[in-house]
């Protein structure tokens, strides 16, 4: 029997495709390092006529870029850290400890994660309002800081791995907290890995929380911020390298964070889409 | 230890674990909902708090000034509806096709570079909508990138995000046709049946392309994990018969792929229900409303118009919608006995 090999054909339609995916990416970048009168006359050149870094200085001087950067950083580590282990605790306890009530806490779960972000927008406003919270870490952070979808894939993962370790553990006296932070949670890191990409994506990606939370310029992420100058809120004028020279940087954490861990996030995507 | 009191300790071990969880999910998710519910049945205008004394009960006054009675509010509803229905239209079977095509050209038997063509149609899936949004408003500006290239096709193309056209609109001007009275006559929710068969306006295009490239490399991992699970032996099975390749696909392929294919068509119905970062960080809803959605009339009429109580009643009207496309993906996709 011959062996198949894919036609030549096949392989010039995908680099065809590939390049009208990252094409655009390679354009965000190169105009980010133009002057804007060469990126009015030359947007698909990949070379800017005069190389020039002057979009990037005045990501600190024209805009308070480095604010935003750090309320982003600030924030996306809290809320990893809170999420890695709130969801790991509850999915714990979701899995393996038989108590009352455990039946109607995961409908609730489910029940939650039904609800689409987007409705939340007025309803988070008004609680964090109400708490006076409103215009603090505590409003940016705080709400963020579990996610049912975590709960689900903690509970998954702790389903999967066999309970005699933890009878052992039990035997020799340990008491349920200690046993599940030194015993079970060590086991359980390719699910806590899973957490910290999702988390970190998640917040560091998210706007509509951050729209709804806050309106003092000090408290603005990077998000919020490159929204509110791309839609000329702070300024007029096209001003395209600058606000291409912010989104380039703003997307470098995520990239790196994708290109180290690309096939866990590539399986995991594809996992918790299935549900 | 006895039985009884190992129970107990568990129960009270089980709840101390889900403790967190529950408090910030139920102050942060389940009350406020309840809140905003009572806001969309009330006269509350954005001062104080809504559950003080003086906010009055309006019953379903909120609802139906959105749903009827011709006012401004109806008609930026109705157009909102329509700009999302053709959003949605357009959207799930682009990014569907895409998505599958993809994934099947991708997953190719013996095919080299696999990592990096999968990695090159998904990474637009990780970036943020702000960023994305960000770029493409550079790609569709009037001396843009695509306009540059459909300069060399001599097309002189349009300023997407500023032209409120809609395109069939402007394929109808284009052969000569004009509105017809019969379709300005009649209204549906505020809005004339003529301007509801407007289509997306070419800023909404732009959106709706947008959408595609971000989304059709999450739903190809999907076709992927599915095509991988069916194995070769099929494929073969039809070689042997002496299908070609298109009859494989068609008729040994696809059937297999269904309930894959139907979660991506439902998860895409559900999403192109929420567009917001995109419109909030492009358009603001401009131009001349063609890009106002749902999703987003309800974040303006609260926080720009405080008109908190129809905001409210736009975001529960959006939920029921989504929640029905959930139940009918639940239903479709329920264990056959």
């Amino acid at each position: 029997m011959t062996s198949r090999r894919p036609s030549p054909w096949l392989y010039a339609v995908l680099l065809l495709l590939a390049a009208v995916y990252i094409f655009p990416f390679l354009v965000n970048v190169a105009t980010s390092f133009k002057t804007e009168p060469d990126a009015a006359s030359n947007p698909i050149s990949l070379i800017p006529q005069t190389f020039t870094t002057a979009a990037y200085d005045r990501l600190f001087t024209e805009v308070p870029f480095p604010t935003w950067f750090k309320n982003s950083v600030v924030v996306t580590l809290f809320v990893t850290a809170g999420r890695v282990f709130f969801d790991s605790l509850a999915g714990y306890a979701l899995a393996r400890i038989h108590f009352r009530g455990r039946a109607l806490m995961f409908a609730l779960l489910v029940a939650i994660m039904a609800v689409p972000n987007v409705v939340l927008l007025i309803p988070k406003f008004l609680v964090i309002n109400q708490l006076g919270i409103y215009n603090s870490y505590p409003g940016l952070v705080v709400p963020l800081l579990v996610d049912a979808a975590g709960i689900f894939i903690m509970k998954n993962f702790f389903e999967s791995i066999p309970v005699a370790v933890e009878e052992q553990a039990r035997i020799d006296g340990a008491n349920t907290f200690r046993m599940f932070w030194s015993v079970v949670l060590p086991m359980a890191r390719p699910a806590l890995v899973t957490i910290v990409i999702l988390s970190f994506q998640g917040s560091w990606n998210e706007l509509n929380h951050f729209i709804v939370a806050a309106n003092d310029p000090e408290l603005t992420n990077l998000t919020k911020g490159v929204a509110q100058l791309a839609s000329n809120q702070l300024g007029q004028g096209t001003k395209y390298p600058l606000k291409l020279a912010a989104a380039a940087v703003m997307t470098i954490p995520v990239a790196i964070l994708f290109l180290v861990f690309q096939k866990r996030i590539m399986n995991t995507s594809a996992g918790a889409v299935k549900g | 230890m006895s039985g009884s009191s190992i129970r107990r300790g568990q129960t009270r071990d089980g709840w101390l674990f889900v403790a967190p969880a529950v408090i910030l999910l139920a102050v942060f998710l389940a009350f406020p909902v309840l809140m905003a519910l009572w806001v969309s049945v009330s006269d509350w205008r954005g001062v104080g708090s809504p559950l003080s004394g003086d906010v009055g009960f309006v019953g379903a006054d909120n609802y139906a000034n959105i749903l009827t009675g011709g006012s401004l509010q109806q008609r930026d509803f109705g157009t909102a509806m329509r700009n999302n229905v053709y959003y949605v239209l357009f959207v799930v079977p682009l990014q569907t096709a895409a998505a599958l095509g993809l994934a099947v050209l991708v997953h190719t038997k013996g095919l080299r570079g696999r990592g990096f063509f999968r990695t090159a149609f998904y990474f637009p899936s990780v970036t943020s909508a702000v960023a994305i949004t960000v770029l493409w408003l550079f790609l569709f500006n009037s001396t843009g990138v695509v306009n540059a290239i459909l300069g060399w096709v001599g097309i002189d193309g349009p300023n997407w995000f500023g032209k409120a056209d809609g395109i069939f609109h402007s394929a109808l001007a284009a052969v000569g046709v004009d509105a017809p009275a019969a379709l300005t006559d009649h209204r549906m929710l505020g809005v004339s049946w003529w301007e509801w068969l407007a289509g997306p306006s070419f800023a909404m295009s732009a959106f709706i392309l947008l959408a595609v490239f971000t989304t059709s490399g999450t739903f190809m991992l999907l076709f992927i994990a599915a095509l991988n699970n069916i194995g070769d032996e099929i494929e073969e099975a039809g070689r042997v018969d002496g299908a070609s390749s298109w009859q494989r696909f068609r008729h040994l392929t696809l059937p297999m792929l269904r309930p894959t294919l139907f979660t991506v068509l439902t998860l895409g119905l559900i999403g192109t229900w929420q567009v917001f970062d995109q419109i909030y960080t492009g358009t603001q809803g401009g131009p001349a409303k063609t890009t106002l959605t749902p999703a987003y009339l309800s974040f303006q009429s609260s926080f720009n118009s405080q008109r908190w109580g129809e905001g409210a009643a736009i975001a529960f009207i959006l939920f029921a919608i989504i929640v029905v496309l959930t139940l009918f993906q639940r239903w479709a996709l329920r264990e056959k006995p």
